[in-house]
């Protein structure tokens, strides 16, 4: 028997960080996060130990931080001006329920536009969320593109 | 003078393009210019292709280009390195689609012919109809020559061309140097970001010694790091210099003080890495131990860059591969200590992410930069690339020239390889 109020809250919540991220609302983003969290973007789909190969991004709070400020700061000719992105999160599943974590998985459509050029991502996300009050907090999240193995062009904004 | 491209190219040989101080910009952007290169450059010199390290065992291989050719690099059981097309010898088909694995033999996909390891031709399938018009010691896959300096394996098309040895020169001492970052353990290549930008590749290889852009271009990058890196990576005012190596090749020492990784290791340990040093020093490291990794962790204080298409940039391999006239694809692969502490490792992987690949702080910003020149290029009709910066103050050295971290010396050491190179006509090239 699905869990439609469990789907219905983890999607809310996955949702409006989704919406947090194509409108640039970064210091809200910033506080989804619980202090241990990692935003993980893997190169091999095949890979389970992340923290020891080689990834796009490892992020823990310090470099999420350092990411927002490098996005927002003006200094980078490769987010100024920045992208605009609209992403389509579906297809969610809840994988497992152990009580205080619950995790995630769902697909993700991205389209970016910059300068000249319309950019399109597709990426698994799994989410590891920890329920804090009636919400919940991030404490994983791991983007599995497509195309992770192929050549990519510069990300100049949070996936 | 509206159109002296034109001019230029029709009358004049590609030599004319190349001055002393200043390249014409059709080296950037003429297609025809593009292909000549592939011939008289990409398949007429040595080309690196891999790290001893990504074929580590008998059978070990990977799939990868030398200019528009794909190649398979693969070690036979005696250890031996063949660098073999990736084609088979029947119809055409690449007999190898994965980029690195372990297998016995390669077999061709379309009517399964086999190679061995060494590219020998080993079975094909229903023999009766070949008669006796079929000898398989004709067709093996066909193998280039291949030597290594150091755990650098370069191949080539070219039967005559000099040994690697003499083709790397005074190149080799830095090579050497930038081996030291395994801190003791073997170097070990863990990876790689791969992305293209669309842009000449020299374009690319211009970058890997150009001091003068990163205060500019990484400003955000800088804006990352702690005071004390930042007053590291300060250096286009510092002590350091260009080195023109001869044959293209060029060393751009950015912090003199890590030329040598193995040297001051009773310096400091800056405040950065003393999380880490702690905690190699409770895994039971020696403290002379401990201040060797520290010190290699953060990489050389230099970029190499060896002429036309690989890199020892300070932490890890830059490799060019050129797609098109306006397209190039790099790989930056990051190099950790082969057996050593995962501690040290993991922070190696940590500093690559931060600065490289498609959502690095460092390379999207190149990758903008370069963007920008290919774009730009396409303006003006006799325009000219210009590369005096440093000319003033260069000087001969032991190995070549010398002028200061921030002169384009490097550059124009290329761009004088290249000439050479060109300069020669088609037919006399490999006699």
């Amino acid at each position: 028997m699905l869990n439609l109020q469990l789907l219905n809250q983890v999607s809310a919540f996955i949702w409006q960080e989704a919406d947090m991220l194509d409108h640039s609302e970064f210091n809200e983003w910033l506080e989804l996060w619980t202090s241990t969290a990692t935003y993980i973007i893997p190169i091999d789909p095949l890979e389970t130990d992340f923290e020891n190969t080689l990834n796009y991004a490892y992020d823990d709070h310090h470099m999420r931080q350092l990411r927002v400020k490098r996005l927002t700061s003006g200094e980078s000719i490769s987010t100024a001006p920045r992208a605009r992105t609209v992403r389509s999160l579906s297809r969610f599943r809840v994988l497992k329920d152990e009580g205080d974590v619950v995790t995630v998985r769902c697909a993700q459509n991205l389209r970016e536009f910059r300068k000249d050029v319309l950019k399109h991502y597709t990426a698994d996300i799994t989410f590891d969320l920890v329920r804090s009050g009636d919400s919940f907090k991030i404490q994983r999240k791991l983007i599995q593109l497509i195309n992770s193995t192929d050549t990519l062009a510069g990300i100049g904004y949070i996936l | 003078m509206t159109n002296l491209i034109e001019t230029v190219l029709l009358d004049t040989c590609p030599s004319d393009l190349v001055q002393a101080d200043r390249v014409h910009t059709s080296l950037y952007t003429d297609a025809k210019l593009f292909d000549e290169e592939l011939d008289k450059i990409f398949y007429k010199t040595w080309i690196w292709v891999a790290h001893a390290s990504e074929i580590p065992d008998n059978g070990s291989y990977k799939s990868t280009y030398i200019g528009k050719q794909p190649v398979i690099v693969v070690r036979d059981r005696k250890k031996d390195v063949h660098v073999l097309l990736n084609r088979c010898r029947h119809r055409g088909a690449t007999v190898c689609e994965h980029k690195k694995g372990k297998t016995n033999s390669f077999v061709c996909p379309y009517h399964g012919w086999s190679y061995a390891l060494d590219g020998s031709l080993r079975g094909v399938p229903h023999p009766e109809s070949y008669a006796d018009c079929l000898d398989k010691g004709d067709l093996p896959l066909v193998s280039l020559r291949v030597e290594q300096y150091n755990g650098m394996i370069f191949a080539t098309f070219n039967d005559q061309i000099e040994p690697l040895v003499d083709f790397l020169g005074p190149a080799r001492k830095w090579i050497d140097l930038f081996m030291k970052q395994g801190a003791g353990y073997p170097v070990k290549v863990s990876g790689e970001h791969r992305f293209r930008f669309p842009g000449n590749w020299k374009i690319q290889l211009e970058n890997t010694t150009d001091a003068y852009h990163f205060p500019l271009v990484h400003k955000s990058f800088l804006s990352s790091v702690d005071e004390q890196t930042l007053e590291l990576f300060d250096f286009v005012q510092g002590p350091g210099y260009v080195e023109d190596l001869g044959n293209g090749h060029s060393v751009m020492v950015m912090i003199p003080d890590l030329v040598d990784l193995e040297a001051n290791l009773d310096l400091p340990i800056p405040e950065r890495f003393e999380a880490l040093a702690q905690e190699l020093r409770n895994e039971g490291h020696e403290e002379l131990e401990v201040r060797r990794i520290v010190r290699a962790v953060g990489g050389s204080g230099f970029n190499l860059n060896l002429f036309p298409n690989v890199a020892c940039s300070m932490a890890f391999f830059r490799v060019l591969q050129p797609i098109a006239v306006d397209e190039t694809e790099i790989h930056h692969a990051v190099i950790t200590m082969d057996g050593g502490p995962a501690v040290a490792n993991r922070y190696r992987l940590r500093l690559h992410e931060h600065f490289q690949g498609p959502m690095g702080f460092g390379t999207p910003d190149d990758s903008e930069a370069w963007e920008r020149v290919q774009k730009g290029a396409n303006a003006g009709k006799d325009l000219w690339i210009m590369l005096n910066r440093g000319l003033a103050g260069e000087k001969p050295s032991d190995d070549g020239l010398i002028s200061d971290v921030s002169a384009e010396t490097g550059m124009r050491a290329g761009y004088q390889q290249w000439k050479k190179m060109m300069a020669v006509p088609a037919a006399k090239q490999g006699e």
